[in-house]
């Protein structure tokens, strides 16, 4: 390093949604954990080494050092995230807490709802501005009353860099038996009115690099969403590897896009879907019966080097994550989005 | 002298000695119970600062966090048996890594130190001592207390 860019102090600012900024000259060396502390800002903190990741922040502008983003997921590297106590920054960073994923509001107008089968609609919806989001992210949707829940994107529009893709925000909308939510969306007058849009949010998503990697997506109900998405965002980067697609329900009345999921493996040669139920008998051959997790490790035992997305009801996806990871598949390669539903309030 | 953490190559490394060591402590039917309706994530980020520490590499841990970090799993009936049995899972771990046995012993000696904050009690108990919660008061008083003594007045002692 030369004398001067050893002279050159390096600010560091912190953004949060309820104050002004805060920026802070860094003494040499410092780590932004430190800085911070110094500072008197309460950063939650405990091995100070790198290993807990209690003290991950996000950037916000400027980049974070390579050592502060060892040991993280490739899709929380991307995103920004790093853990403070093994940041020592060498230029101006803007950093803010990790949970404060939700900063993007935008407003939306429902254009469209369809029937993707018996109890799930495909919800479109427009927004003025693009929303930049990774593909598999989900968002808070805010209806004029308050009401809030959350929905992963089904849909490819995606951040700068990238082409974009379907112009529209799509969601999928399972009706549950007095969900608010969802009986307003699956109405007959739902469409033209308009929402808030919170987020986006999550690390379930496709990372580009290492185009051979096999790629494994379980998904349970409306779990297909964030994993439809992501199987188009890996084919249109050019993924390699294998790429396999479960989707499985408890009976072939929760199975959609079934069609479409076809059609797309009809194209790519690389690409397989399998659909599954829980209760046979099925009507169609090519759907298999029994319990997802089973099915899954019947076709493929060990999965060693793969990358694994798992999305739906949380006792399959909490139970799912511990038998890809017994299968061995890496921790950090293992990428989880439970879905909590809510029938009321 | 370097540590084993950084013979072993440091922070990747023990990346890889964590999704080793927690295979088998999942799979492990003795503790494999402790371990169930946990974040996983949140799980092995523990276990990665955990391996760290025995390992020799930078960490930060005080007796308190070990008392704390497991007091839930000693109401549990957490007790020696299951220390021992992390500890042989641990050694398993490095022998895959190809860390020689002195080194592993040398490792063991440094996860057997905390076994007594682990399971809360005081420190030099004998197996099979009850965890002590006055003990824990005692420890969690002096941690506030801080380094300076209770007549310093600085921010410690609020």
């Amino acid at each position: 390093m030369s004398a001067t860019t050893m002279a050159t102090a390096v600010t560091l600012t912190l953004t949060t949604d309820q104050e002004q900024s805060k920026s802070f000259t860094l003494e040499p060396g410092e780590s932004v954990l430190s800085a911070l502390l110094r500072h008197g800002v309460a950063v939650p903190n405990s091995c100070r080494a790198g290993a807990c990741q209690s003290c991950m922040m996000r950037a916000t502008a400027g980049t974070p050092t390579p050592d502060s983003q060892k040991g993280l997921k490739d899709a929380q590297r991307v995103k920004g995230l790093f853990l403070a106590c093994a940041c020592v920054p060498t230029s101006d960073l803007t950093v803010r807490f990790a949970d404060g994923d939700t900063a993007s509001r935008a407003k939306g107008v429902i254009r469209r709802v369809d029937r993707l089968s018996h109890d799930v609609a495909r919800v479109l919806i427009e927004t003025k501005e693009p929303v930049s989001y990774f593909p598999g992210q989900f968002l808070n949707l805010v209806r004029s009353d308050g009401l809030v829940r959350s929905y992963s994107l089904a849909s490819l529009h995606s951040p700068a860099g990238v082409a974009p893709g379907d112009d529209a925000l799509e969601l999928h909308v399972r009706r549950v038996r007095g969900g608010q939510m969802s009986e307003w969306l699956h109405g007959d007058d739902v469409v033209g009115e308009t929402v808030e849009l919170h987020g986006p949010m999550g690390d379930c998503f496709y990372v580009a690099g290492r185009p051979e990697q096999p790629i494994l997506l379980i998904g349970t109900g409306t779990g297909l969403a964030p994993l439809y998405a992501i199987v188009r965002d890996a084919l249109r980067h050019g993924h390699t590897g294998p790429i396999r697609l479960y989707h499985g329900a408890r009976g072939p009345a929760g199975l959609y896009l079934i069609d479409e999921l076809r059609a797309l493996a009809a194209r790519h040669t690389d690409f397989a879907y399998t659909p599954c139920v829980l209760e046979g008998p099925a009507d169609d051959a090519a759907v298999r019966v029994g319990p997802i997790d089973q099915v899954v490790l019947a076709d493929t035992p060990k999965l060693t080097g793969h990358r694994v997305f798992l999305c739906g009801d949380p006792t399959i996806v909490t139970a799912l994550r511990k038998r890809v990871f017994l299968a061995g598949a890496n921790m950090k390669d293992i990428y989880a989005d439970a879905f909590v539903m809510r029938a009321s309030s | 002298m370097s540590t084993v953490y950084q013979q072993i190559g440091g922070g990747a490394a023990v990346d890889a000695a964590v999704d080793i060591f927690y295979r088998k402590v999942l799979t492990d039917d003795r503790i494999s119970r402790f371990f169930d309706d946990i974040d996983m994530d949140v799980q092995a980020a523990k276990q990665k600062a955990f391996l760290t520490m025995v390992l020799g590499g930078p960490a930060n841990y005080t007796g308190q966090d070990m008392r704390r970090g497991h007091q839930h799993l000693i109401a549990r009936g957490m007790n020696d048996d299951h220390v021992d049995a992390v500890i042989e899972l641990l050694g398993q771990t490095l022998a895959e890594l190809g860390v020689s046995p002195a080194a592993i012993g040398q490792i063991a000696g440094v996860a057997e130190s905390v076994r007594d904050d682990v399971l809360d009690r005081p420190a030099g108990s004998p197996r099979g001592t009850q965890p002590g919660s006055s003990n824990t008061a005692a420890a969690a008083a002096a941690e506030k207390r801080g380094p300076c003594g209770p007549s310093c007045g600085c921010a410690h002692n609020q």
